[in-house]
């Protein structure tokens, strides 16, 4: 079958498989930052944007995204770079697998939410599974990220 | 210092965190065969008939092997230094099957839906046997999990197949017996640790092919690429010439990825078929068909007199191996060498053990590697006889635990080097408020609140055989390159290394670049494991580096005319101190490059005689539901000796991920069978780590310690870290149930079930 997808800003017209699912789409086209960790839709590794809001490419046919706009890390790499430099402040990237998930979701997060409590981080980031870093230093540079943007970015980023 | 102590950034951390193609998916060609595993549905069974040719006839189908095609030399995949405790037990593909999972044969084809098909066509007859699913059944049992001849141990660990053990032994010191009779006060218990899993977020995944001069290329997400390489010699039998591994990123390890879990059957497939290949194990194979923590039931006896001196420890460990040995005979050494220690009180102590193969999946390695079962068991011991003595659990460790200069006779004789377990004990319990919540408060609506506390201990290398190793060389630019085969997982050992060689060389952390780890252009590192990066290659880095700056000296002097000890050396320039004249270290890099004989390049291997621990304590608050027995963590406070700190941010996360897995392992982890063997939790939606909102708080800091030893004082950080959380929290539920849990997980309804009996 034949979809229309704007995958980062690009239109792309394709003959697809009909089972073929949105990962394996997207990492076609060398978006490598989408990663599977579970097949089961419970680890956040996959997560991108479908008409901007964030979803779970492992459990989406990419035949659903026909008509449809579709975002990952690498179509957001400057908004996701200036947060993403306050994870590394804090060594919590670690092993960086997971980490285009979070970020992909934290982005969705901070877009629909300016001031998150860590209450409202935890819960939104929940589905994001990170084995490495106990994510207490993610919490950290999330909340250093969003001290940064209330004194409009006039903090020194290291 | 100006380098080791800092924050620094992790030198890949732009890279991972914008999803650069840095892991073994994302850099793999395209055109790759795709390799998947036919695997046993039987815990038990011989292959009687095996019929692949509708398999082979599927289109896109490059090859489908069986037990008939592959060479019949054991081997192990344990990654471990030759000659491995682990026995030689495995073949690539065996006739005999011996856990649901086992591979019975590997098919290779051009994309997955063709080898998804194939997979299916292939006809298997079954002769099922037998199983031996319970480990209390394996010892001695008539069925034998390794009946074949062709099974043997390389070193004397106590193995013998013929009664289905991978190990055995006993050490001790003075009569315990006698000092445990003479005691006041005794605690007789079992604990149980089940075959949890590291759950690392990428898979296990190999990619291989020939190179121009038909070499096998191997690029493997693994912590062990020599290892690999001998493994992959042993397995194909072809010498190492002929192989070369390297690790791209990795997707973290946790030591799942200290076993060659996947590496052989694209090597098999690349090595026949000359085509690259790649395998990517399912999340469903990596739950179920890996290299998890070994289970362990470790029995303790304690005695104690009255005024709480603890006298006599007695610990037995049963440990479960399953259908093969990997890391078998090691991990079990740990749950007694690592957790009787910790008291430097003992007037006597034993530790006696079995490892029994069983028809369950392989374990494996996984942080704290025997340790952590051992200290559950040993400091929940510990917790009940303060109950039974009624004393306080801190004031009881304070007046027993092992303190600096202490020989410690169960740590193979060594002496406590460097040891603030004292400061970590104490402030742990400040910090977690021990004084005014221990042991608990009932809010009056249910819901009770309570504190439990532990203390921990790992090493850091496996004393007289790990090597670690550094290549340094100047460029002519006055910049470095540091070869390294450790393997940073993730944990930043690139980084820390760099640190130090920063320290030796007086110069910034960004200008040394770090390269590895790859067979064909790294010095030999045993690998990144048993928490020996930062104290073996650390070690390694520092001599390496020492020595390049000599010989620096050396041809500066030459350069300016004199001799080196009249050389002023600040990491940026050579001075005569005699008469002025300088020479930039670029400038040294470009002489070091014409007319010039004396290599300014280093190569250093270090191994060392002991293994200092790190110490830590932990403590947990948590808040108990008494109506349906869940248990929230409000709070986890951890102080840790890992000796000095390199960096201080990523020493705190890995004690923070290694506490949240803890406390996965404690209350949410579990593995359960069916009847058959099957393993139920087979993925993350039966098997569940922490997400964020189930951790609480986490809070670490660091007591100051100084490691002799250790390169500018360090120890190790990487494994320590996840031993206190689960005794710590069966400590808290415990005080407030006035249960206690001894098998984990503790789940809410067996708390809840508990306090119904009560």
């Amino acid at each position: 079958m034949q979809i229309n997808v704007v995958l980062n800003g690009k239109t792309i017209t394709e003959e697809i498989a009909p089972d073929l699912l949105l990962i394996d789409f997207v990492r076609n086209h060398k978006c490598y930052s989408v990663k599977r960790g579970c097949e089961t839709s419970n680890c956040g590794l996959c997560t991108v944007f479908l008409d901007q809001k964030p979803v779970l490419s492992c459990g989406i046919l990419a035949a659903r995204a026909d008509g449809h706009a579709v975002d990952t890390l690498e179509g957001l790499l400057e908004e996701a770079k200036e947060f993403a430099m306050f994870i590394a402040d804090q060594g919590a990237e670690q092993c960086g697998f997971c980490n285009p998930g979070m970020i992909m979701n934290a982005i969705a997060l901070f877009r629909e939410n300016k001031e998150p409590s860590d209450e409202e981080i935890r819960e939104y980031l929940a589905g994001n599974l990170c084995r490495c870093s106990g994510y207490e230093g993610q919490l950290r540079g999330i909340r250093a990220f969003l001290e940064y943007k209330k004194q409009g970015g006039a903090l020194c980023v290291q | 210092m100006r380098s080791v102590g800092q924050p620094v950034r992790k030198k890949d951390a732009e890279a991972l965190l914008t999803g650069q193609p840095v892991y073994m998916d994302d850099l793999a060609s395209r055109d790759c065969l795709i390799v998947k595993l036919l695997r046993s549905p039987y815990a038990n069974a011989s292959v009687a008939e095996i019929d692949t040719k509708a398999a082979q006839m599927v289109d896109g189908i490059e090859a489908v092997y069986t037990w008939k095609d592959v060479p019949e030399q054991r081997f192990t995949l344990a990654g471990q230094t030759y000659p491995e405790p682990s026995p030689y037990d495995r073949l690539i593909l065996d006739r005999h099957v011996r856990y649901v999972g086992d591979p019975v044969a590997i098919v290779a084809g051009e994309d997955e839906a063709c080898v998804d098909r194939a997979l299916k066509k292939i006809r298997v007859e079954y002769e099922v046997l037998p199983s031996i699913l319970d480990f209390h059944d394996a010892k001695d049992s008539p069925v034998l999990v390794h009946p074949e001849k062709s099974w043997r141990a390389l070193c004397p660990v106590g193995a013998d197949n013929r009664r289905n053990l991978c190990a055995s032994g006993e050490s001790h010191e003075g009569d315990v017996e006698a000092v445990l009779s003479d005691c006041d006060v005794t605690v007789e218990e079992t604990y149980h640790v089940k075959a949890v899993q590291q759950t690392m977020m990428e898979t296990f995944r190999t990619v291989c092919y020939k190179d121009v001069y038909g070499r096998l290329n191997v690029m493997s997400s693994t912590q062990i690429v020599y290892h690999v390489r001998r493994i992959l010699s042993n397995a194909l039998g072809i010498p190492k010439s002929q192989i070369r591994v390297f690790k791209p990123r990795i997707g973290g390890g946790f030591g799942a990825k200290q076993t060659a879990v996947c590496e052989v059957y694209p090597a098999f497939v690349t090595w026949k078929t000359g085509k690259p290949s790649k395998i990517i194990f399912t999340r469903e194979e990596t739950q179920t068909a890996s290299s998890p923590r070994h289970e362990m039931e470790v029995s303790v006896k304690i005695g104690a007199d009255h005024d709480g001196r603890i006298r006599a420890m007695d610990v037995y460990t049963l440990s479960n191996t399953g259908a093969y040995g990997e890391h078998g005979p090691t991990t079990v050494g740990l749950s007694g060498h690592k957790s009787i220690p910790l008291y430097g009180s003992l007037e006597a102590h034993r530790f006696s053990y079995d490892v029994v193969y069983t028809n369950r999946m392989s374990a494996g390695a996984y942080r704290g590697y025997g340790a952590t079962q051992g200290i559950f068991a040993v400091e929940t011991a510990v917790n009940e006889l303060a109950g039974k003595l009624k004393m306080d659990p801190v004031e009881l460790r304070l007046k027993n635990m092992v303190r600096e200069g202490q020989k410690m006779p169960a740590y193979f004789g060594e002496t406590a080097t460097s040891c603030a377990l004292d400061q970590c004990l104490a402030r742990t319990a400040r910090m977690i408020g021990w004084k005014e919540k221990y042991p608990y408060r009932d809010l009056g609506n249910g819901k009770i609140r309570s504190v439990g506390i532990a203390m921990g201990m790992q090493g850091s290398c496996i004393s007289g055989v790990d090597v670690g190793s550094a290549t340094i060389k100047l460029n002519e630019d006055g910049t470095y390159l540091l070869s390294i085969a450790a393997s940073d997982m993730g944990t930043g050992c690139d980084t820390i290394l760099a640190q130090m060689g920063a320290e030796c060389l007086e110069c910034p952390v960004d200008n040394i670049a770090v390269s590895g780890a790859d067979t064909d252009t790294s010095p030999y590192d045993s690998g990144s494991y048993a928490s020996s990066t930062t104290y073996v290659t650390g070690t390694a880095v520092q001599h390496a580096c020492e020595k390049l700056r000599e010989r620096i000296l050396e041809l500066a002097a030459k350069m300016l005319e004199c001799r080196a000890g009249d050389l002023d050396f600040d990491g940026r320039r050579a001075k005569n101190l005699q008469n002025g004249r300088e020479a930039s270290l670029a400038e040294i890099g470009v002489r070091s490059m014409c007319n010039n004989a004396n290599a300014l390049q280093v190569t250093e291997s270090y191994s060392s005689p002991v293994s200092p621990p790190p110490f830590m304590a932990g403590a947990a608050e948590i808040e108990l539901d008494t109506e349906t027995g869940h248990v929230e963590i409000l709070d986890y406070a951890a102080v840790v000796d890992c000796g000095t700190v390199v960096n201080p941010n990523l020493a705190r996360v890995q004690t923070e991920g290694g506490i949240v897995q803890g406390i996965g392992m404690a209350l949410h982890e579990n593995i359960q069978y069916n009847q058959s063997g099957k393993l139920l939790n087979n993925s993350l939606m039966q098997y569940k780590i922490p997400t964020r909102l189930d951790m609480g708080k986490v809070r670490v800091e660091f007591a100051g310690s100084y490691e002799p030893t250790g390169p500018f004082g360090a120890k190790s950080i990487g494994e320590i870290v996840i031993n206190t959380p689960a005794p710590a929290i069966v400590h808290a539920i415990a005080n407030a149930t006035g249960l206690w849990f001894r098998t984990l997980p503790v789940t809410s309804e067996e708390i809840a079930m508990g306090m119904l009996e009560k």
